[in-house]
């Protein structure tokens, strides 16, 4: 860098010269600022989404890079939020890809005072076992004399921050169980 | 809404509030909690459109309203009966709306008695069972709903509890044509009956009740009435400040009265949107994961001897209107489940549906868990642990199962209760003692899986997988799949060994021969959302598409998994997912995903055109009949059959929607009209009353009657009630306490609190006092308080402030305490829990509980640590003479 360029580039004079006394446009710039290029101009592929926030159904656009999730913004062509999203959705690169989710299953035996790992096929071979026995030891052919057809022997809380697709199996394989305590947030 | 209109759910999108003259939003706190969807209300007032808002407490929403309205939380029936009354009184209503698309001139039955006869109570109230016989709520002539006379009482009574929710998409069926006074003036007409009703809500009484000024009070009642008509439409907002009561569907009831009235339904910039707080909330209840719905708000089956297919449909379905067509309905979503195995012989395998005795919603979940006989239990995204009323309940209930599956993003209070909940603290439970079983599943995010959300406007959004889940993490959709799978291979196995008994081979029929094999793809196998979505859709016998309910038939050769969902994917296209921008198409935007029904974005709109067809006003134009194509056009797609002109008349004998007439706008309802007045349907009463809520520093004033004497209460040692006005010890609770959200977390905290950016925003608990309650009690700003009801202490940080002004309430002056109910122990963000305080006290109908207005004590400094928590719990109980009997008065 010559000495021209270097008192050039001196923040001060540019603000002069460039017409921006207060110091709030161009001038502001370093050289470094100046050569930053937002994530979402060197994503792979933007993919269209909805906000899992609250039920205004805010469009997202989610940007990828080398299959990370690397942006989440507003998506202009929706109607309903024409681009916008407020602090939680702004949050929501955050909320998928921070620190602060679990990927490991946890286990906590009965009695147990701290969770262990567990591998996730034999977790869910534990919670099929489990539902088996439950359903049998809680099932009522009659109910007040009636006939009820069903299980008392376990329940299901949870929904509204699921998908249909997800809330329908969760209605069509409990319903088959026999199982009618299936409740979600509309209660609450 | 159901019972209302004929549609659990928003009658129009957020866009069209733009076009309102006047928007009321009451009962929410839009522009903070609905941020995004708030831009369309600045929209309407840079048009110049009148903003209301009613609320406790000042927030954003009142600083841009032109009008804020502080009351005292729970009385917000008194507030909107007192408009009722003014817009009878002032002749503001729409008459010609009134006559064509309501029930005003419907005559109802002799055996009918009001509140005003009964004082604060209708006809038909059985004390004992605290419910009420609906029969005489009948219009003339009219029977009650199954005319097959097979009902018997006792049954009714056992069935009572569940099935005031059942009718989110159409009102209940009335029985017979039922008789009509055009000229409005029969004493028993509908219009006459509301007139007497509402007589009592002057703007004095408003004034006495609410703590609302009479001019104020004045003043919403004239901007609403200027900006109704035939030029000008109001609409109305509302979110959970409404439902969380003791009398919670009414309060939306008595906001559907008044809308109706003064003919803002059906129509642009009309309506009354519900604003919902989760995501897919409206789906939820649309594809219920709810104990007394299945899929498209038909309702569950209740236990009973002689009931099969046929009397089910009878009963449950109406002569006239799309409910009608019932039956095809339940056949298809049973083809839908059992396929092959349903046959018209086995009655489509109706059999396999369990049945019902009563209420089984969640509370009354948490008391089976603590009898022991409910072992297992899912929570699949939900924190019941923070997010449910009397929270200490939730907990006890979890320590009592066998098992518990926990799936979450992060380790939320309700899967670590067991090592650190406040019982833990206190010394109620000790971990080494606590036998639940725990497994905790991580679950993928929105942007790891494909699926579909419904949003507040019914509009079904598709949201595309961007990347793989890592780790364990997977979507529920994978999880219930595969859990299903395994269940069916070990029940499979089972039946083939040879040993299994003939009754329990039965038994697991329905499991083994439910429809469930879904492609799967990638890696992890996960299930292929878009073949499920093809599935609630449904399809005919050639495997082909459906593109509407209407296909749907009765004899086994369609299957649809939710008929209100019938279209969504239409021509095997996925219509959730398109997404032609905004900026390419009219406001109504019909190209950009799917709303149920059958895309259609307003609702009843058929009552935007008078009854011969022809828009209301230019202004306000917005569907109308065509007569040279003969057919219904306009910005939307008409909520009406397209074909049928305005002047149509039903052939004698006419069934479902054969039977409406042209000007039958509201096409869900058994008589096609707008409900003033609910004949049936409703577990609490016709007509919306004012009720005290479960504890109330104030006696009611409008009756003898103090609460909604239906109201469902669990009675427990952990959920005292508090004594109300009138009663001793009432003075030792003497405060309001109402709960909210904030603009920076989200419901239970589950995705929210652990989350940096948003922790850093709202970064502890806080409760919201006048200056004058602060003087009264010491309280210092930025300092700690203490709360306390009769279940439990909670601290808070003190914070000062105008916003939640004292207001003058019969000649004395009530001050209210704001709590905001996002936190927990748990996450970087912590505080107490605000549904700690709260009891179980619910509404009938739906079985939401009463947070939104409650009495309290607030105290100065810290809540007690460990075992002295309790105590100075039970020191306040013993003060205000608790017992179990407190506060459970009918």
């Amino acid at each position: 860098m010559g000495v021209r360029q270097w008192i050039e580039g001196w923040p001060v004079l540019r603000q002069w010269s460039d017409g921006d006394p207060s110091g709030r446009g161009a001038a502001a710039k370093s050289r470094v600022s100046d050569e930053l290029a937002p994530r979402t101009r060197e994503a792979d592929k933007v993919v269209k989404s909805i906000c899992p926030y609250c039920a205004v159904g805010c469009g997202q656009n989610v940007y990828v890079k080398q299959d990370k999730v690397t942006q989440i913004e507003g998506d202009p062509d929706s109607p309903v939020s024409r681009g916008r999203l407020c602090p939680k959705g702004s949050a929501s690169l955050q909320l998928t890809t921070g620190s602060a989710r679990q990927h490991q299953v946890l286990y906590r035996r009965p009695h147990g005072t701290d969770w262990e790992t567990l591998d996730l096929d034999t977790a869910m071979d534990m919670i099929a076992d489990r539902v088996i026995a439950s359903r049998e030891r809680g099932w009522q052919w009659e109910a007040d004399g009636q006939r009820a057809r069903r299980t008392m022997g376990f329940a299901s809380l949870g929904g509204a921050t699921l998908d249909n697709e997800e809330n329908y199996l969760i209605k069509k394989l409990f319903t088959a169980l026999g199982a009618i305590q299936i409740e979600n947030q509309a209660r609450v | 809404m159901g019972t209302s209109f004929g549609r659990g759910g928003a009658t129009t999108f957020q866009q069209d509030l733009a076009n309102s003259d006047c928007i009321v939003i009451q009962g929410s706190n839009m522009a903070e909690c609905h941020p995004v969807g708030f831009q369309w209300v600045m929209e309407a007032k840079a048009r110049g459109a009148k903003l209301i808002h009613v609320d406790p407490r000042f927030t954003r929403t009142s600083a841009l309203a032109d009008v804020h309205v502080p009351l005292r939380a729970g009385t917000d029936i008194a507030f909107l009966g007192g408009i009722v009354h003014y817009v009878l009184q002032q002749e503001q209503f729409f008459r010609d709306y009134l006559l064509a698309y309501t029930n005003a001139p419907m005559i109802v039955s002799e055996k009918f008695a009001d509140t005003e006869d009964l004082d604060g109570v209708f006809s038909g109230l059985d004390p004992e069972s605290r419910s009420y016989d609906v029969e005489t709520w009948q219009y003339e002539g009219a029977e009650v709903q199954a005319a097959s006379g097979k009902r018997d009482q006792h049954w009714q009574r056992r069935t009572h509890a569940g099935r005031g929710e059942a009718h989110g998409s159409g009102g209940a069926e009335i029985g017979t044509e039922p008789k009509r006074d055009e000229t409005l003036q029969h004493p028993r007409c509908v219009f006459q009956i509301l007139k007497r009703h509402y007589a009592r809500y002057t703007p004095e009484a408003v004034e006495q009740i609410c703590g609302v000024p009479q001019e104020k009070f004045l003043q919403v009642c004239e901007l609403l009435s200027e900006n109704s008509g035939r030029e000008r439409t109001s609409a109305f907002a509302y979110a959970v400040g409404w439902t969380q009561h003791t009398v919670g569907v009414q309060y939306i009831r008595t906001a559907a009265i008044l809308q109706t009235l003064l003919g803002n339904i059906g129509r642009p910039g009309g309506g009354i949107l519900a604003l919902r707080g989760h995501a897919s909330i409206q789906g939820s209840t649309d594809i219920p994961t709810l104990y007394n719905l299945l899929p498209g708000y038909i309702p569950m089956r209740h236990a009973h001897s002689w009931e099969d297919l046929a009397t089910f449909v009878q009963g449950e379905a109406a002569e006239k209107g799309y409910w009608g067509n019932m039956e095809s309905y339940v056949v298809s979503l049973l083809k839908a489940w059992w396929g092959p195995h349903a046959t018209p012989e086995n009655e489509f395998c109706f059999d396999y549906l369990p049945r019902l005795t009563g209420s089984h919603s969640t509370y009354e979940t948490v008391m089976e868990q603590l009898k022991g006989t409910c072992e297992g239990y899912f929570l699949l995204g939900e924190n019941p642990a923070v997010g449910s009323a009397n929270a200490k309940m939730q907990r006890l209930g979890m320590a009592n199962l066998d098992w518990l599956v926990v799936r979450d993003f992060s380790l939320i209070e309700s899967a670590t209760w067991w090592k650190d909940g406040p019982e833990i603290e206190t010394g109620e439970l000790s971990t080494d003692d606590i036998k639940t079983e725990v497994f905790f599943l991580p679950a993928a995010a929105h942007t790891e899986k494909d699926g579909s959300f419904t949003n507040t406007q019914r509009l079904l959004q598709w949201h595309h997988q961007a990347v793989e889940p890592e780790g364990d993490a997977r979507s529920d959709l994978w999880f219930i799949y595969h859990l299903g799978r395994r269940i069916r291979e070990k029940l499979t196995a089972a039946a083939a060994d040879g040993t299994q008994k003939d009754a329990d081979r039965e038994r697991d029929r329905p499991v083994r021969e439910l429809t469930w094999d879904y492609p799967v793809k990638g890696e992890l196998a996960e299930p292929d959302a878009e073949a499920v979505l093809a599935e609630i859709n449904g399809w005919n016998a050639d495997a082909e598409p459906l593109s509407s309910y209407e296909q749907l038939k009765a004899d086994g050769s369609t299957a649809c998994g939710c008929w209100i969902y019938c279209g969504v994917y239409a021509d095997g296209i996925n219509q959730a997912a398109r997404r032609k921008p905004g900026t390419e198409q009219n406001w109504v935007a019909p190209e950009w995903a799917w709303a149920w029904p059958l895309n259609r974005r307003i609702l009843y709109n058929r009552a935007s055109a008078d009854p011969d067809g022809k828009p209301w006003s230019e202004r306000k134009a917005y569907i109308w009949w065509d007569a040279e194509q003969e057919k219904w056009t306009g910005h939307d797609i008409p909520d009406f059959k397209a074909t049928k002109p305005p002047d149509f008349q039903p052939e004698e004998g006419a069934k479902g929607p054969d039977a409406l007439r042209g000007t039958d706008a509201f096409v869900m309802q058994a008589d096609g009209k707008a409900w003033l007045y609910v004949p049936a349907g409703l577990t609490d009463g016709p007509l919306p009353t004012h009720y005290e809520p479960q504890e109330s520093p104030f006696p009611n004033l409008l009756y003898r009657q103090q609460r909604n004497p239906v109201r469902q209460m669990m009675k427990h040692e952990n959920n005292r009630f508090q004594p109300s006005d009138g009663q001793t010890g009432s003075e030792v609770f003497p405060f309001v306490v109402t709960t909210y959200r904030l603009t920076e977390h989200h419901t239970a905290g589950g995705m929210s609190r652990w989350q940096p950016y948003l922790s850093e925003l709202q970064p502890e608990m806080f409760c919201e006092v006048s200056p004058e309650l602060a003087t009264e009690r010491g309280l210092e700003h930025l300092e700690w308080a203490t709360i306390v009801t009769a279940r439990t202490a909670i601290e808070a940080r003190v914070l000062v402030t105008d916003r939640m002004p004292s207001l003058r309430v019969q000649g004395r002056t009530v001050h209210q305490v704001g709590l905001p109910y996002h936190w927990g122990p748990n996450g970087l963000s912590t505080g107490d829990a605000a549904n700690e305080l709260a009891s179980l006290s619910l509404d009938p109908n739906t079985h939401i509980q009463e947070v939104k207005a409650l009495t309290c004590d607030i105290r100065p400094g810290r809540r007690p640590r460990g075992p002295q928590r309790i105590e100075l719990v039970r020191e306040y109980q013993q003060r205000a003479g608790i017992t179990d009997e407190t506060g459970t008065e009918v």
